[in-house]
């Protein structure tokens, strides 16, 4: 309709000036028969109808489509920014980066905290843990037998499923290279409970998932693709795993990565281990996942297994001390991004600083435009442009501003996701991070929401009243833009507060990050080369032959040119966990009922303490003698010494160790005690114990290779090593210690990073906008200054007066800052690593660069201040 | 601020005219003129039709279909616009007059506690 009005529009006005004319003839000749002279009549009937023109526009402007207005507007914004290109590119990149920014952040949260998981009806999926008796691990991972008591008696759930990560020495026949691969057993609910299907073949049925069945597995879409060039054919075919025969089953489709990216292959979980390793109520190694019944609530099931773990506890604590307290459980959703959480709504929340910050600068910098236009907006509005044109003009020029930004910002973001993506492999969902049409929405809408901000901000300025009032004011007095001054004042206050509050997020959080990697490991760890093997129980059934395979590694490794020492160990330091046992002290009475003693367990060679530095602080360490079933010394950490043996000397006395070698208890007497090391970055040593590795009890070993020249030059020459003495066997994780630590730490290292651009970002724009407001009052102070310093001011005085006039805004925005940090550093508590929220270094070196840099960007305006010459001043006008 | 306050008068009488010139088309189609001078001598003189405001009116009735136009001679034998009532403009007639019936009595059941 109003298309089809605005076609016709030149028409409908031609027929509208004829109709008029028609009207106004009527109407004299009205005034005509009532005996007014021609001339008289004319006017009079002119008179009556009132202005033609206005009548024509009134309905040209109705026949409109309302957007000529508008493009009316562009044109004007597009003239005024390409007017004045350095603010347009400044304004531009700003609100690019700032839009940017926004837009990688949220597509990452979106995808990984908030998209619903690619499974099954996902919000009846459960993670089932145990609540230890170590109360720092409320969600532990699960022992089998409370796994099956739970199966057995809980009635709240559709199925439950248990697995376990492993991994497999993947093999070929026909002289292919091995290598390691990352797998999980999983019981044959597994993929039942997740509702996936695989995309060839098909997955367990509950006939695989026995000890007696036939050996089977299923491969990721990664792997076949990668190992076996995706050839269907595959199905029903044979490949190596650790040496036995496996009958691949299925394919699962590309997309499927859980638990992690890293999962190559599912084997099925009854048939990997045996029945009697399935009894514990008390070895803590497994996983648990389940469905919910329908309409059976979260509280309700947790109640459930909790009940029954309780029970277990009562039942048995007082023999097994292990056995945890009761059950814990999480959505399967919240359990993947548990870690990452956090760390990504707080990086969101700098960005949304930044942005705010952003259109805050934009703003101000066009209030500050507008102080130099106000003449000719005065002018405008004198001639009729309303204030609702005046506002819009406004609005389309930051508008304009914005979606230029903000389609740099969508490319921007474009590259920073996948440059994320591609540094942060370690993030639970990675593989789901891409940028869909909700990332596109939301970045529509920040981008209108800066644009108003930006723009309504200084439109909002620009009264009426103060326009007129333009006209009359000559440039000597300056109430006028008083209020505009006010207003940049206070905007400035918030953006110095903004900035002061990212600063102190930055500071907390690199300071925990530099803590964190200069917390001491216990032993060297520049120049190191890790890389990992496991020796298959089908090649090396036996201790001795183990025990055989390590002594020639070592003999071989050591011999290499370039090696200066070389050692064995089945986990390294900020390798992880590595396991434990209970502990009991035979020359100590009994613990009381319901304690326990638990001591990390390793097992290394004799020159492992001295190939990583680890002092020997008494006695002695293992001899090569001591191998096999000879192998009952130990040699523990200062901290077990401390710990469990306080005021008396260890060394020759026990450890009685459980099921170290099977299930019968054995003494090892204590030779030695030597430094403690960190079995993972960010925690504490433990008490550590160490046996010798060829004791032949571990089937795992670290090489641990160190050089007098670089290291890494060792990577090959050491594989050829273990190829030499087994074919079929791979390395894995090749990796120097430095980038093993180093891997732990990215977490800590990126967000901190991040937050720290985007703080120095704000700054840099906060010290802008300072400079802009400064320079701004002090020539609107000209003649002012100029008065003053010929009435005989000192230069001094003046530079004070303006540095303080400057500084007011900064420090009020500093103070504002100072308390805002001190909440969100509450926040970014749980990310912070031996940092006090209130660390007062950080907020007093906040505090201090806020106000040097302030003072610097105040300086240059003052200075010009201070050094103005009086008469050229007065003759400003 | 000063300018809503006109617009919102403005509307007002926008709807009341619209009314009273569909009103003056139900005797016969009729141009501008005769219409503006109907209404001001069939209410007495009490309504003074604002002749700018007229024009636009008939061109939105147009334009919703309520009447339609046509060019012809007028009594003078000039050329005039004639406009001339619809179906649908005589339906909406009646709904207008039956809502402006309604509201003047609602206000005169109101008002009249007050006279006497």
């Amino acid at each position: 309709m109003r298309l089809f009005r605005f076609i016709r529009r030149r028409e409908k006005d031609a027929e509208l000036a004829l109709e008029l004319d028609a009207h106004l003839q009527h109407e004299t000749d009205d005034y005509l028969a009532q005996g007014f002279s021609a001339e008289e009549a004319t006017r009079r009937a002119r008179l009556k109808l009132g202005s033609i023109t206005l009548l024509r526009e009134d309905l040209w402007q109705w026949n409109s489509l309302g957007f000529e207005g508008i493009l009316r507007d562009i044109a004007y914004a597009v003239r005024t920014l390409t007017r004045n290109p350095g603010f347009a590119i400044m304004a531009v990149v700003v609100m690019a980066l700032g839009i940017g920014a926004n837009t990688a952040l949220f597509t990452v949260v979106h995808s990984v905290l908030l998209k619903p998981l690619p499974f099954t009806d996902p919000d009846h999926l459960v993670m089932l843990y145990e609540r230890s008796v170590d109360t720092n691990y409320p969600f532990n991972i699960i022992a089998p037998g409370v796994y099956a008591e739970w199966q057995k008696d809980a009635q709240s759930f559709e199925r439950m499923a248990i697995f376990g990560s492993s991994s497999y020495n993947l093999s070929g026949d026909s002289g292919q290279l091995p290598e390691r691969i990352e797998s999980v057993r999983v019981s044959a609910d597994f993929f039942p409970i997740l509702g996936v299907k695989p995309a060839y073949g098909r997955v367990f049925h509950s006939s695989d998932d026995q000890p007696q069945a036939e050996a089977t597995v299923v491969l990721s879409w990664g792997l076949w693709k990668r190992r076996f060039g995706g050839d269907p054919s595959i199905l029903g075919g044979e490949i190596l795993l650790d040496g036995s025969r496996y009958t691949v089953i299925g394919i699962m489709p590309a997309w499927f990565a859980y638990p992690d990216a890293q999962t190559q292959g599912w084997t099925a979980f009854h048939h990997e281990i045996l029945p009697k390793d399935l009894t514990a109520l008390d070895n803590h190694s497994f996983q648990a996942i389940a469905r919910l019944k329908p309409g059976v609530s979260m509280q309700q099931a947790l109640t459930e297994v909790d009940t029954i773990s309780r029970h277990l506890r009562e039942q048995y604590g007082a023999n097994l001390p292990a056995i945890s307290l009761g059950a814990n459980m999480r959505l399967l959703l919240d359990d993947l991004v548990h870690d990452f959480k956090t760390p990504l709504y707080v990086l969101l929340a700098a960005t949304s600083c930044v942005l705010l910050i952003a259109c805050l600068n934009v703003a101000n910098l066009l209030i500050a435009r507008a102080a130099s236009r106000r003449k000719e907006v005065a002018i405008r509005a004198a001639l009729g442009g309303s204030r609702w044109r005046l506002v819009r003009a406004q609005l389309t020029e930051t508008l304009l501003i914005s979606l230029v930004g903000g389609s740099l910002g969508l490319v921007l973001a474009y590259f920073a996701i996948h440059w994320l993506v591609g540094l942060r492999q370690d993030m639970a969902r990675e593989e789901a991070i891409h940028m869909d049409w909700v990332a596109i929405a939301f970045t529509v809408g920040v981008t209108l929401l800066s644009a108003v901000l930006a723009g309504l901000i200084p439109a909002m300025s620009t009264s009426g009243r103060a326009s007129l009032a333009a006209l009359q004011e000559s440039s000597r007095s300056h109430t006028g833009a008083q209020a505009k001054t006010r207003l940049r004042r206070l905007l400035l206050s918030l953006e110095v507060a903004l900035t002061v509050v990212l600063l102190i997020g930055a500071g907390l959080l690199l300071k925990s990050y530099q803590r964190l990697r200069s917390s001491d490991m216990g032993c060297v760890t520049d120049n190191v080369l890790t890389m990992r093997l496991s020796l298959p129980e089908t090649h090396y059934p036996e201790a001795t032959q183990r025990a055989a395979f390590f002594d020639q590694l070592l003999l071989r490794l050591r011999a290499l040119p370039g090696v200066s020492s070389a050692a064995l160990i089945n986990v390294v330091p900020g390798q992880g966990y590595g396991g434990d046992n209970i502990i009991a002290i035979p020359e100590h009475p009994p613990l009381p009922k319901g304690q326990v003693q638990i001591a990390r367990r390793r097992f290394c060679d004799p020159g492992y303490f001295a190939a990583l530095q680890i002092p020997l602080i008494r006695g002695r360490v293992f001899t090569d003698q001591e191998r096999l079933d000879t192998a009952d010394k130990v040699v523990i950490s200062q901290l077990l010494a401390h710990d469990f043996f306080p005021g008396e000397d260890p060394v020759g006395k026990h450890l009685v160790v459980d099921a170290l070698l099977d299930d019968h208890p054995r003494a090892y007497e204590i030779v030695g005690i030597v430094g403690d090391t960190r079995h993972w970055i960010a925690d504490p040593p433990q008490p550590m114990m160490y046996f010798p590795m060829s004791s032949g009890l571990s089937r795992r070993a670290v090489i641990v290779l160190r050089s007098q020249q670089d290291v890494n030059a060792l990577t090959i020459p050491a594989q050829q090593v273990v190829q030499s003495l087994d074919k079929d066997l791979p390395v894995a994780y090749i990796l120097t210690l430095n980038q093993l630590i180093g891997a732990s730490t990215i977490e800590a290292n990126f967000t901190s990073t991040l937050i720290l651009v985007f703080a120095v970002l704000s700054l840099v724009l906060a010290s802008v906008g300072l400079y802009g407001v400064l320079s701004y009052l002090v020539e609107q102070r000209t003649s002012e200054i100029g008065v003053r310093i010929a009435l005989g001011a000192q230069r001094d005085q003046v530079l004070g007066l303006m540095l303080l006039d400057g500084l007011r805004p900064a420090m009020i925005g500093l103070v504002i800052g100072l308390l805002g940090g001190a909440a969100a550093s509450q926040l970014i508590r749980s990310m912070l690593y031996s940092v006090r929220p209130l660390d007062a270094a950080t907020f007093g070196a906040v505090a201090v660069a806020l106000i040097a840099v302030a003072a610097l960007s105040c300086l240059v305006p003052a200075w010009h201040a201070s050094r103005l010459d009086p008469i050229r001043a007065l003759r400003v006008e | 601020m000063p300018g809503s306050d006109k617009k919102q008068k403005n509307e007002m009488l926008q709807g009341t005219l619209d009314m009273l010139v569909l009103r003056t088309l139900i005797t016969g189609p009729a141009h501008g003129h005769t219409i503006a001078h109907v209404i001001e001598h069939t209410s007495d003189e009490v309504l003074q039709v604002e002749q700018g405001s007229l024009y636009p009116a008939l061109h939105r009735l147009e334009d919703r279909g309520w009447v339609s136009s046509y060019w012809g001679a007028s009594e003078n034998n000039r050329k005039a616009k004639f406009y001339k009532l619809t179906a649908t403009g005589r339906k909406q007639l009646v709904a207008e007059t039956s809502r402006w019936r309604q509201l003047v009595g609602a206000i005169g059941r109101v008002l009249g506690e007050v006279e006497g």
